[in-house]
């Protein structure tokens, strides 16, 4: 086929009209979103000491941490699906939880300790935490990189590592409500190695999937 | 340069908003450019030029399936030649070249004369031969045998929508075919 002809067929299929990368992402993160509810349900479930527990910062502060991951690297994510787009100018948006955590940490500092620094940042879950946060992550990463696959990001790994953050950013925000350990250490240390894993499996896997 | 690059803008929001001839136009503007460009990448990697018609293939469906993820406000040739250079980069990886030479200035200093030719290429050819018959007819239809859809559906006893889908499917297959293989 020579390309005048390659062109007329693409010509003629000009009426036919995909939805923006945006739309189909939210679209295949709410499809996904049951399936990591669902083990959220079947084996973590909310704290039993909810209530009070909302009244202490740190607590929330897990809420702030985390979302400040999600909610970034979906727009970054977005951004990077246009073939021309760089990180460069958008890439400090990921470090929002940073400085959200180191603050955290700081203003732990400075009270007086319920509990000596080691006890803080060990925390009573550290293995569940490592499991169950990539564990809830899977089916949303699966939704994000199924999402981003729409779009035409010109580093498919970087936009699969985003589709990482954002799962392990929702992931995370689930398990904060299970999870007793409210210390910024214990949520830097081990969500932090959380979603390093899953970001990595994001990488890995956007390398091949994510290719236009 | 500029003059020529906001023409293709302007063309490429006409095309969005549904002028099928303003697409055309569009396509057919900007392929001498990305064949030039296609050479001079091919050239400077060391590879023999006449693989350049099959790069060149390869964007324009790109380009044709990934449109939507061109912001009608932004200038569309950074859009089009950042996927002529990840076709570019795709195709010296496929031949196992390791990248050296820069690609970063994909279509950047062209001349400004490029000859208008149209030239075939071998994989998107070769690759037709495995699509499912019916995408495949439909496709011979319209891009070979220059037949409407209109034309095309009453050729096979279809009906315009049918044409439609496999027409887009066969293009989607296409492209996935040339990119895993």
């Amino acid at each position: 086929m020579d390309t005048d002809q390659l062109i007329r067929s693409l010509a003629a299929d000009n009426a036919h009209r995909a939805p923006r990368v945006g739309a189909m992402l939210t679209m295949a993160l709410l499809v996904a979103a049951p399936l990591s509810i669902l083990i959220f349900a079947t084996f973590l479930g909310v704290r039993h000491d909810v209530m009070s527990a909302m009244h202490n910062p740190f607590f929330d502060m897990k809420f702030a941490v985390t979302l400040s991951l999600a909610i970034p690297a979906i727009i970054v994510s977005l951004h990077l699906s246009r073939p021309e787009a760089l990180l460069r100018g958008w890439g400090w948006l990921l470090l929002l939880p940073v400085g959200l955590l180191a603050v955290a940490i700081g203003s732990e500092a400075m009270m007086a300790p319920a509990m000596p620094m080691t006890m803080r940042l060990m925390g009573k879950n550290s293995r569940v935490c490592l499991f169950a946060i990539p564990a809830m992550s899977l089916p949303l990463l699966a939704g994000a990189l199924f999402g981003l696959r729409h779009g035409a990001p010109s580093h498919p790994a970087l936009a699969g590592a985003l589709a990482g953050l954002v799962s392990a950013g929702l992931a995370a925000t689930l398990y904060a409500s299970h999870c007793t350990d409210d210390s910024p250490l214990f949520v830097a240390t081990w969500y932090t190695l959380a979603t390093a894993l899953v970001t990595a499996i994001g990488a890995l896997v956007g390398a091949r999937v994510l290719r236009y | 340069m500029r003059g020529r690059e906001d023409e293709w803008t302007g063309l490429m929001r006409s095309a969005m908003a549904g002028d099928d001839a303003a697409y055309h136009r569009l396509l057919r503007a900007v392929t001498p450019v990305l064949r030039a460009a296609a050479r001079r990448g091919l050239a400077r990697a060391g590879q023999p030029p006449d693989q350049a018609e099959d790069i060149v293939q390869e964007i324009l469906l790109a380009v044709h399936l990934k449109r939507h993820t061109w912001d009608s406000e932004a200038p569309f040739a950074p859009w089009l030649f950042a996927i002529g250079r990840n076709k570019l980069i795709d195709m010296l990886r496929r031949r196992g070249r390791r990248i050296f030479v820069n690609i970063d200035d994909f279509a950047e200093t062209l001349p400004g004369e490029v000859p208008q030719e149209t030239a075939s290429a071998g994989e998107v050819a070769s690759q037709l031969n495995t699509l499912p018959q019916r995408q495949r007819d439909v496709l011979q239809s319209i891009a070979v045998d220059s037949t409407s859809i209109k034309d095309t559906a009453a050729k096979y006893s279809m009906s315009e929508g049918a044409v439609r889908v496999a027409l887009h499917r066969g293009l989607a297959a296409l492209t996935a075919k040339l990119r895993d293989q």
